[in-house]
């Protein structure tokens, strides 16, 4: 993988950094909207080689930490279903919903499976014909195509046992959401470059236009994201707001329009329950009603039980930005990843997770 | 009452299965011995007819160890669950620097599996056995129900002789140390992921099992008494537990430098593609040696002369700062704490 290596390289890595340096003047916020850029950040230590004037704040890019309670209520009450067998991708396993994890259904008897595509979901349902199998569709518009590609495959199989169960969220309402509400002042967005992929550098428009604010569509190597921040102050000092792509290699303006057709062909808008914002209208992405077969959340009625959020945990305030992680009073105390208490802590995108992972002090 | 159950990730290797050794184990088997989690018991011998276990002079001293083996799939390239079973064992019996002598082999066997698959397994593990020296003198087969086990699973245990002199353990290291590692990090573990089912993506990796009593005793042979402080075979948690292991035998700090870290380039492959850090997946052929820094260069010489440690680097030192914790500096010059393996990385591995 010397194709990695070019964009880790040290040299330069130094020659990004000094152009942030020798630009930015006043101190600005920048939100990292995945969590795979607040991991990447925490693992090559880019915060402590950025200038002081570059406030980093990492944002609700983890689908596994917004999906709401109330909806992994609802997946866990799925698993008890006699017969059901319940895939899903890892993370989601570890979870802790208002009363347990699908970790601690599957320790109690569930029939919960990891898998690594939903390829390997539909591979189960052909092998036993004879149990309903369900898909956690959890993710973005990076992950919703495939899944669609499922569904649709599984029509055109005549495959009679799967379903999905879809909390798929996209991110341009979330991110309105943020900067509507007011609560956190953003000066640029770092954008989600595998999400860009999909839905295209021209998505982000609205953020300039309408907002006045500059994003830099990144990848997830260090240089990746040294070069979106440095084109994010330039931008900010220029007071040039802009859509720029430092993702290039990846990105392009309109995204895959394949992917997004069969986005479209099995999904439709729908609100979505975000952990931390509540229902975000036409954030979500619900099975199109003449697949409705392949629809678990129409195929079963489960009683997921009351909704209850854990005292303290302040998950939703680090997905909007509000509060770093270590502002949070349970933070590596009462919630650590071996005792996750929210999914920030839980998920290999989750900001806590990576603070706590890369972020501990490093004692002189 | 209490609800909490075995989870899967109780048997990774990382904090929740120190938490279950900690907190349960050691409450009930509470001894000195075992207090010292090595990865293998030293005990003395008493002589015939003495009433205490006491230190002994001249006696050999002991050392025991027991592994079970429980990998899927139970073939994969570069070995299978019988070598694994007796490398696994002789492994841990040579980080106390023992000489591995005899090992234990306990079957437990899943109804219907083929002969024929067992016969290749036993096979594979008498030639592994011979290769590393070592005489299996005595075993146990059960066989269980369908689906009560998965095809098969095979426990071993092991004593060596511990060599006049020689003292190794974590505890030993000091600050000033230097660690070497004696090869590349993650070849067994992204084997065995990209082998399970789901993950056939063709890739030219392939497991590092290996016995690796021969490079512990040509260390022992080549280095000046009492240099060679400390070892331990990365195994399931991958290098990352193992350092902080010995960061927190020894009450010292340990730094590492991530661009001496030899990775494979199809196992970083692997690790990019599955979102992994080769730091936390298990190696079955690789060990970790601290040593005083004037033996560094001679243990450094010793471990590439051996095949299993050709590709051997310096990855770091033990520092007086930060006891307990092992810092990383990045490839780009930030530093960050490296903490154990949390969770799971990896089912079933080893």
């Amino acid at each position: 993988m010397k194709y990695v290596d070019e964009f880790r390289d040290p040299a330069l890595a130094r020659k990004l950094l000094s152009r942030i340096e020798g630009r930015s003047r006043r101190p600005i916020r920048l939100m990292e909207f995945c969590g795979g850029h607040t991991h990447a950040i925490m693992r090559y230590g880019l915060r402590s080689l950025l200038p002081p004037t570059v406030d980093l704040r990492s944002g609700p890019g983890c689908p596994v930490c917004v999906t709401a309670n109330a909806d992994l209520d609802r997946a866990i009450a799925l698993s008890q279903v006699p017969d059901l067998i319940l895939t899903t991708f890892g993370d989601m396993i570890r979870v802790p919903g208002s009363r347990e994890s699908l970790q601690d259904a599957k320790a109690g008897g569930a029939d919960v499976r990891l898998v690594y595509s939903t390829l390997d979901a539909l591979q189960i349902a052909r092998k036993n014909p004879a149990r309903p199998v369900v898909f956690l569709g959890v993710g973005f518009e990076t992950t919703a195509p495939t899944i669609a590609a499922a569904i649709l495959q599984a029509q055109a199989e005549g495959l009679e046992n799967f379903s999905v169960l879809s909390l798929h969220k996209l991110t341009p309402p979330a991110t309105r959401a943020i900067l509507d509400s007011g609560e956190i002042a953003l000066d640029g967005i770092i954008g989600p470059g595998h999400v860009t992929t999909i839905i295209g550098a021209d998505a982000w428009e609205f953020l300039p236009s309408e907002y006045g604010i500059p994003v830099a569509v990144a990848g997830f190597e260090p240089l990746d994201i040294l070069r979106a921040v440095a084109d994010l102050v330039d931008m900010i000092e220029d007071k040039e707001p802009a859509v720029s792509n430092s993702y290039a290699r990846s990105v392009s303006q309109q995204g895959n329009p394949t992917a997004m057709e069969v986005m479209g062909r099995a999904f439709e808008g729908s609100p979505a329950d975000w952990r931390g914002m509540g229902i975000v209208p036409a954030s979500g992405l619900a099975i199109r009603s003449e697949l409705e077969q392949f629809d678990a959340d129409c195929l079963y009625d489960v009683d997921p039980g009351p909704t209850k959020e854990h005292r303290g945990c302040r998950c939703g305030d680090v997905l909007r930005g509000t509060v770093t992680p270590p502002e949070c009073p349970l933070f590596a105390k009462a919630c650590t990843p071996v005792r996750p208490i929210g999914p920030c802590m839980v998920s290999a995108e989750g900001a806590c997770a990576a603070y706590y992972q890369f972020g501990q002090d490093v004692p002189s | 009452m209490s609800e909490e159950r075995i989870l899967l990730a109780h048997g990774s290797g990382g904090k929740l299965s120190h938490d279950l050794v900690e907190q349960l184990f050691l409450k009930h088997f509470d001894n000195p011995v075992l207090l010292q989690l090595e990865d293998s018991a030293v005990v003395d011998i008493p002589p015939a007819g003495a009433s205490t276990l006491g230190p002994v002079a001249l006696q050999p001293r002991i050392a025991f160890s027991t592994d079970s083996y429980v990998i899927s799939p139970l073939v994969f390239p570069g070995g299978d669950i019988g070598k694994l079973a007796v490398c696994g064992t002789v492994n841990d019996i040579a980080m106390s620097g023992a000489r591995p002598l005899w090992l234990s082999a306990g079957f437990i066997i899943e109804e219907g599996l083929l002969l024929d698959d067992l016969e290749q397994i036993v096979a594979s593990m008498a030639a592994t056995a011979a290769g590393a020296g070592v005489q299996i003198v005595t075993g146990d087969t059960k066989v269980v129900d369908r689906g009560s086990a998965d095809k098969l699973f095979i426990n071993t245990a092991g004593v060596g002789t511990v060599p006049p002199g020689v003292a190794i353990s974590g505890d030993r290291a000091q600050p000033g140390d230097t660690i070497l590692l004696s090869g590349t990090i993650g070849d067994h573990g992204m084997t065995i992921m990209t082998q399970r089912e789901g993950l056939q993506f063709a890739s030219p990796l392939e497991s590092d099992c290996a016995p690796l009593n021969g490079l512990v005793a040509d260390l022992l042979d080549a280095l000046p008494p009492g240099s060679l402080r400390s070892l331990r075979d990365p195994t399931r948690g991958g290098l990352a537990t193992a350092l902080n292991e010995l960061a927190t035998r020894a009450r010292a700090g340990i730094e590492i430098d991530e661009t001496s870290l030899p990775v494979r380039e199809a196992v970083r492959a692997a690790c990019e593609l599955l979102g992994l850090d080769p730091l936390f997946v298990a190696n079955e052929g690789k060990l970790v040696a601290i040593v005083a820094p004037e033996a560094a260069d001679l243990a450094l010489a010793t471990l590439r002369a051996h095949r299993y440690g050709q590709e051997s680097t310096i990855i770091g030192r033990v520092v007086e700062t930060h006891p307990g914790r092992v810092v990383l500096q990045t490839s780009l010059g930030a530093r960050r704490i490296v903490d154990m393996l949390v969770g799971e990385q990896l089912p079933r591995i080893c």
